[in-house]
């Protein structure tokens, strides 16, 4: 069990910089999500905890034990590999007993704990065989496996289900919930799907450019997104940002439609309205604050996209609970619920209300 | 597109064919070593273009392994390619290990001057490589041979090494140090078991590469007791004839070791060992 501390770290490539001064505080038990788009650091961020990476500047602790030139095998964390990384010229319980036996850990030990794994994940009737002749998703267990048997301080996951097919996505979600719930150790979990991240995280870290920018639990990250980067990264469908113009009573959409949002903070510095196409409705005209059409309509069952242009403010996503009778080329009325838009100014910070 | 994935009894007909052209053509040489070694000198010349000898005979073989000095070239060949097999491939895998795994000073340089000695013809570096070794004192020794192959091997054996460590994972040495090996631990538990068909094919190679030089060992190698045996194949041409029989008899013997050799390595070369290791 560990609490991680990094306090200030960077990485860089001879001159070239791909994290900066990342602080971050994580306690014991905690299962943290790092995320962001790819190219942002994320995984190097991991590989850096992990040891695979030098960190290039500021500290890292664990427990308040200076970790950075640590290696890796002194760290006692376990790592799950996007490609998994399963020695392919071991069968699946030596593979996962590999940590021990390295350790020399007693035959007796290894064969319990490698048993004991197997039994949680489903592979007892596994053990014999060699990576190859496993499925993915198989594959998949086995390298949690690894990870389970050495019952380490910390697990890291890199990507760890990002190829396998969808189903089996959801599935292996749930089992590293429940995972995590049973062992309650500190986790750090690196993903670009945003769904993971809050379906699975404590507290997500939204990484872009090798900036941190936002460190929250998933519902304060889809409340209160500190930047227009975060509003848009966290969310599905992604939330629709329009232009505006302040106004004396709140702001002024680009077809001239003032929306009272109240007052906030630097109301005047309001450069673009940030709203999720939840929290758009179909309404009466009357109600409406803006009208256009619907070029696209996605029945999705549960739920209703309706993609409208507005003339004069651009393209609109609404979302509509269950089915919504609506045709491509209808008219839609749209009212915005003012309570839960957001503003953001000119540098895409959020305007607190 | 139909018409090409559902193919023809023509079309395969036709492919089997060119396929047994090739290996007709590719083995006929073998078929005409082994068809004189086993021709009676006194019909060698009779009925020399005949594709099957009227009479068999193995008294050539018999002739080269009691009443010519064929064993002790062959011990000199042998002792002289495996040892610049063994040499060279641990050298060779280590440097190709670096080159795939490392980023250090230098590593350009020390890539293009391996580049560069595979430049130069054999021919015009013969008579400095015959000073140096005459300076050393190593002319007619086995050494000198094994020195001098191990030398011209090394660029191509390491470039080769290099490019099977590459086709291994990364990924896979990070999950044996996270695992708790040092990093040479998971070279010799993880990579290196990993990398025995690359080891096989460069063994292999360097073997069949030194077994058949001539060059070198006709310069460097004056006295019979360190013939190798493609010098030592050259005794059966003297002055006046030539012994054809007992030339290729003992043709076909050299042809022994070599595929010994890779009747042993070939399960090593059968890819696929790898697979299973990431994503599938």
């Amino acid at each position: 069990m560990a609490g991680i501390e990094l306090n200030n770290i960077a990485k860089s490539y001879g001159s070239v910089e791909v994290l900066r001064d990342i602080n971050l505080t994580i306690e014991d038990g905690e299962f943290i999500v790092l995320v962001g788009p790819s190219g942002c650091g994320k995984s190097t961020l991991l590989r850096m905890i992990a040891g695979l990476e030098p960190i290039t500047g500021g500290e890292f602790h664990v427990d308040g034990r200076r970790m950075n030139e640590v290696p890796p095998r002194d760290r006692d964390m376990a790592m799950v590999f996007q490609s998994y990384a399963l020695y392919p010229h071991m069968d699946v319980s030596r593979n996962m007993g590999f940590s021990l036996e390295i350790r020399k850990a007693q035959k007796e030990e290894r064969s319990r704990k490698v048993g004991d794994a197997a039994r949680t994940l489903g592979l007892t009737s596994l053990t014999e065989r060699l990576p190859r002749a496993l499925s993915g998703g198989q594959r998949q267990r086995v390298a949690m496996g690894r990870a389970i048997v050495r019952d380490p301080s910390a697990f890291l996951f890199d990507e760890p289900l990002s190829n396998l097919d969808a189903a089996l996505r959801v599935e292996m979600r749930l089992e590293i919930a429940r995972l995590h719930q049973r062992l309650n150790a500190t986790m750090i979990y690196v993903t670009h799907d945003q769904v993971e991240a809050l379906t699975l995280a404590d507290r997500i870290v939204v990484l872009n450019a090798g900036d941190i920018q936002q460190v929250g639990t998933p519902l304060d990250l889809y409340e209160r997104p500190s930047n227009k980067f975060v509003a848009q990264f966290i969310g599905s469908p992604t939330m629709n940002i329009l232009g505006v113009d302040r106004a004396e009573t709140g702001v002024k959409l680009k077809d001239g439609t003032i929306l009272d949002v109240g007052s906030r903070g630097e109301q005047k510095r309001a450069h673009e309205l940030g709203v999720r196409p939840e929290h758009l409705d179909v309404v009466p005209e009357e109600a409406a604050h803006m009208k256009g059409v619907a070029e696209l309509v996605e029945h999705l069952g549960s739920d209703t996209n309706i993609h409208a242009s507005v003339p004069g403010v651009g393209p609109v996503l609404v979302r509509q609970h269950g089915h919504f009778p609506l045709k491509t080329g209808d008219a839609v009325n749209i009212a915005v619920d003012l309570e839960k838009a957001h503003l953001f100014g000119p540098d895409g910070v959020r305007l607190a209300a | 597109m139909n018409a090409l994935r559902q193919s023809s009894p023509l079309a395969v007909t036709g492919k089997y064919l060119a396929l047994a052209f090739y290996v007709a053509f590719a083995l006929f040489p073998l078929y005409w070593l082994a068809k004189i070694a086993v021709t009676p000198d006194k019909l060698i010349f009779s009925e020399g273009t005949a594709l099957i000898p009227s009479k068999f005979t193995f008294e050539n073989f018999q002739t080269v392994l009691l009443q010519t000095d064929f064993v002790a070239y062959f011990r000199n060949s042998l002792i002289v390619s495996i040892g610049t097999a063994a040499i060279t491939t641990v050298i060779a895998a280590a440097a190709g290990y670096a080159f795939s795994r490392f980023d250090f000073r230098g590593k350009r340089l020390i890539i293009a001057l391996m580049l560069i000695t595979q430049m130069f013809p054999l021919l015009m570096i013969i008579a400095p490589i015959y000073k140096i070794v005459a300076a050393l004192g190593l002319l007619n020794s086995l050494t000198s041979l094994i020195i001098v192959y191990t030398a011209f091997n090394i660029p191509f054996a390491t470039f080769l090494m290099q490019s099977f460590f590459d086709g291994i994972p990364k990924d896979l040495e990070d999950a044996g140090m996270i695992d708790g090996c040092t990093r040479f631990e998971a070279l010799r538990k993880i990579v290196l078991p990993l990398t025995l068909p690359g080891l096989g094919a460069t063994l292999g190679f360097i073997f069949t590469a030194a077994w058949s030089e001539l060059l070198f060992a006709l310069m460097l190698i004056n006295s019979n007791d360190a013939m190798t045996f493609p010098v030592g194949l050259l005794t059966f041409v003297s002055k006046f004839s030539v012994d054809w029989g007992q030339m290729m008899a003992a043709g076909v013997l050299a042809l022994v070791p070599s595929c010994l050799f890779f009747i042993f390595i070939q399960r090593y070369l059968v890819q696929g060992l790898t697979t299973g290791a990431v994503k599938g």
